[in-house]
C-alpha cells in the first residue's frame, strides 16, 4: 500500500463569471521513504496541488488516501491529529509563519499539539531542531518579523519535522535559499529521510535539485500530469515537450 | 521618541497624565469628603485661598467636587473603552473567521445595536437595571462595541486568508486558537486606533447620563455637577463652566493622544 494515494484530483477556481481549471484529474503515488519531485512552469497548479493534498483546499473532485485513509472523510478532530504525519513548507516563507510570534513558539506549537512532552523536553527539542537546520538555537527567542527569508524557511522545515510526519510537501522549500545552505539543507532532507523513513512531495522548477533529490519525477502542465517516471531518466531524456522545455532551460544541468 | 514628537500629541499626553495623577492622588489631595459642607454657599471662585474654585450651593469644595470627579470620569471611560474594545474584538473575530451562518448573525446583531442611537440605549438600559458605575459602563459599551467589531472582522477577513494561517491548521491547531492567538493579535492594531474616540465618546455620555440624574448616586461626577449648577445658571455659571471645562479638555486630551499614537504607529509602519 502506498503512502499516499492520490486519484483524479481536479480543481477550479472562480474568476469572475468564468471557472479556471488548476488541477486536471491528476493522479499519483507515493511511497514511504520516496521523494517524488513535481515540476512544472509557473501556474501549472504546483501550489495547488500542494493544498489540495495537505487538506487546505477542498478538491472538486478526486480521492486522496493517506496512510490507507479517506482525507475526506474525516471528522475535524481526527483530521487534526492526522496533521502531526503529514506536513507542508509553503513557498513564500514571508507569508508562511506568524509575523508575530518567536521562532521557539512555532516550532513548539506542533510538538505541543502531536506530542506528551513536557515544556523542558520540547524546549530541548525545539533547539535541536533548530540546530538539524542549521540555525542558532538562541534564534528560539527572537520574532519571526526579525530574521531574514532564508531564516524563515529554515525555521519552516524545522516546524514541519517537529511532529515526526510521514510525508512533508515541500512546495519550492528551498528555492529561497541560497546554493550553499540549499546544498546543506537537501543533503539534510536526505539525511533525515534515511533515519525517519519519511517520503517528500518535492516541488520545485530547478532540474538540477530533481536529479539529486528525487527517486521518480511528475511534470505538470497547464494542470495535467504530462510525464512522469523515474527522476534521471527523465532530466536526461524528457520526452513531453514541455519536459524538454524545462530541460533546455535549466541552467548549470550536468550532462549525461 | 516619536510618540511625542508632534506638539498636539505632547499636549494630549500632558494632559491625560495630569489627569491621571489628579484622578489617582484625590484621596490624598482631598482627603475629606467630598460631598461635605466646606464654607459658606455660593462662594465665587479665586475669593478664599483655602476653597480657590469658590463653593455650590450648599458649600462644598468646587475643586475637590471636581478631583473626585475626574476618578469617575477617567474610571468609566477607560472602562467603557475597554469592554467595548474586547467585546467587539471577539465578536468581530468570531464572525469574520468563522463566516458562513455565524457571521451573518452576528452582523445582523451589531447591525442592530448600531442602528438604535447609542444614548438612548444607555439610556433605557440604566432606566430599567437602575443606576450603578457598572451599569452605567455597560450601558456605554451596549453600542461602543459595534465599531471595533466591525473593523475587527475586516482586518480577520483580510488576514485569515495570509499562509501563516493556513500554515497553523496545517499543523492540526484547533480553529478556535487560530482565531484568537493566531489571527486576533494582527487584526488588533487598527481596533485599537478606535480607542481614543471610544473614551472620548463614552466620558461625554456618562457625563450626559449623570446630567439626567443617571449616573452612580454615591459617586461625584462632572455630569451630575453641571446638572446641579443648572438651578443658579444665571447667578452662578461657574458652577456648570468649570465642570463643563474639565470636561473638554479631558475630552480633548484623550483625542490628541489617541492622534498622536496613530500617527506614530503610521509613521513606524512607513519606516519598516
Ligand atoms: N486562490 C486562487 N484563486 C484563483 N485562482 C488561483 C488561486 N490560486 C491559484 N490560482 C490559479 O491557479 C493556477 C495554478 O496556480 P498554482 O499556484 O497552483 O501554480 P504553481 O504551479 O504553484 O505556480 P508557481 O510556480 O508560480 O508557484 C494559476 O493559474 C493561478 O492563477
Ligand atoms: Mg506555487
Amino acid at each position: 500500500m502506498p503512502l499516499l494515494e492520490v486519484s483524479g484530483l481536479s480543481k477550479r477556481y472562480r474568476r469572475g463569471d468564468t471557472l479556471v481549471s488548476a488541477v486536471d484529474d491528476v493522479s499519483f503515488t507515493i511511497a514511504a521513504a520516496e521523494t517524488l519531485a513535481l515540476v512544472g512552469p509557473s501556474g501549472s497548479g504546483k501550489s495547488t496541488i500542494a493544498r489540495l493534498v495537505t487538506r487546505l483546499i477542498e478538491p472538486d473532485a478526486g480521492t486522496i488516501l493517506f496512510e490507507g485513509t479517506d482525507l475526506r472523510g474525516l471528522k475535524p478532530s481526527a483530521l487534526r491529529a492526522m496533521r502531526g504525519r503529514l506536513q507542508i513548507v509553503f513557498q513564500n516563507p514571508l507569508a508562511a509563519l506568524n509575523p508575530r510570534a518567536t521562532v521557539g513558539r512555532v516550532i513548539d506549537d506542533p510538538l505541543k499539539i502531536h506530542t506528551g512532552f513536557s515544556r523542558g523536553e520540547r524546549r530541548s527539542r525545539v533547539a535541536s531542531l533548530l540546530e538539524r537546520v542549521r540555525l542558532d538555537p538562541a534564534l528560539a527567542s527572537r520574532p519571526i518579523h526579525e530574521i531574514s527569508g532564508g531564516q524563515r524557511q529554515r525555521v519552516a522545515i524545522a516546524r514541519a519535522l517537529a511532529s515526526s510526519p510521514t510525508l512533508i510537501v515541500l512546495d519550492e522549500a528551498v528555492s529561497a535559499l541560497d546554493v550553499s545552505v540549499r546544498a546543506e539543507i537537501l543533503q539534510l532532507l536526505k539525511r533525515i529521510q534515511r533515519e525517519t523513513r519519511v517520503a517528500y512531495l518535492f516541488i520545485t522548477h530547478d532540474l538540477g535539485v530533481v536529479r539529486a533529490a528525487a527517486d521518480r519525477v511528475a511534470i505538470l502542465d497547464g494542470g495535467k500530469i504530462v510525464e512522469s517516471g523515474i527522476a534521471t531518466e527523465v532530466v536526461s531524456n524528457p520526452q513531453s515537450a514541455i519536459g524538454k522545455a524545462l530541460v533546455a532551460a535549466a541552467p548549470r544541468l550536468p550532462r549525461g | 521618541m516619536t510618540l511625542l514628537r508632534t506638539p498636539t500629541a505632547l499636549l494630549g499626553f500632558t494632559i491625560l497624565v495630569v489627569l491621571a495623577l489628579i484622578a489617582l492622588l484625590a484621596p490624598l489631595l482631598f482627603p475629606a469628603d467630598p460631598l461635605a459642607i466646606a464654607g459658606p454657599a455660593l462662594l465665587r471662585p479665586f475669593q478664599d485661598a483655602s476653597l480657590p474654585l469658590g463653593t455650590d450651593r450648599l458649600g462644598r469644595d468646587v475643586l475637590a467636587e471636581l478631583v473626585h470627579g475626574a476618578r469617575t470620569s477617567l474610571l468609566v471611560g477607560l472602562a467603557a473603552a475597554a469592554t467595548s474594545i474586547i467585546v467587539g474584538s471577539v465578536v468581530g473575530t468570531l464572525a469574520g473567521f468563522i463566516g458562513g451562518i455565524v457571521d451573518e448573525v452576528l452582523m445582523r446583531i451589531t447591525d442592530a445595536f448600531q442602528t438604535v442611537p447609542g444614548f438612548l440605549l444607555a439610556l433605557a438600559f440604566v432606566s430599567v437595571v437602575g443606576p450603578s458605575l457598572p451599569v452605567v459602563v455597560l450601558a456605554i459599551a451596549l453600542s461602543a462595541w459595534t465599531g471595533p467589531a466591525r473593523v475587527a472582522r475586516a482586518e480577520v477577513l483580510s488576514i485569515r486568508e495570509r499562509d501563516y494561517v493556513a500554515g497553523a491548521r496545517a499543523i492540526g491547531m484547533h480553529p478556535l486558537k487560530i482565531a484568537f492567538r493566531e489571527v486576533l493579535p494582527n487584526a488588533l492594531p487598527p481596533v485599537l486606533a478606535l480607542s481614543s474616540v471610544i473614551v472620548a465618546a463614552a466620558v461625554l455620555t456618562e457625563a450626559a447620563l449623570s446630567f439626567l440624574g443617571l449616573g452612580d448616586p454615591n459617586r461625584i461626577t462632572w455630569g451630575g455637577m453641571i446638572a446641579e449648577g443648572r438651578a443658579v445658571l444665571r447667578s452662578a455659571p461657574y458652577l456648570s463652566i468649570i465642570p463643563g471645562i474639565a470636561l473638554v479638555v479631558t475630552v480633548l486630551g484623550v483625542y490628541l493622544a489617541g492622534e498622536g499614537v496613530v500617527e506614530a504607529s503610521a509613521a513606524r509602519k512607513v519606516r519598516a
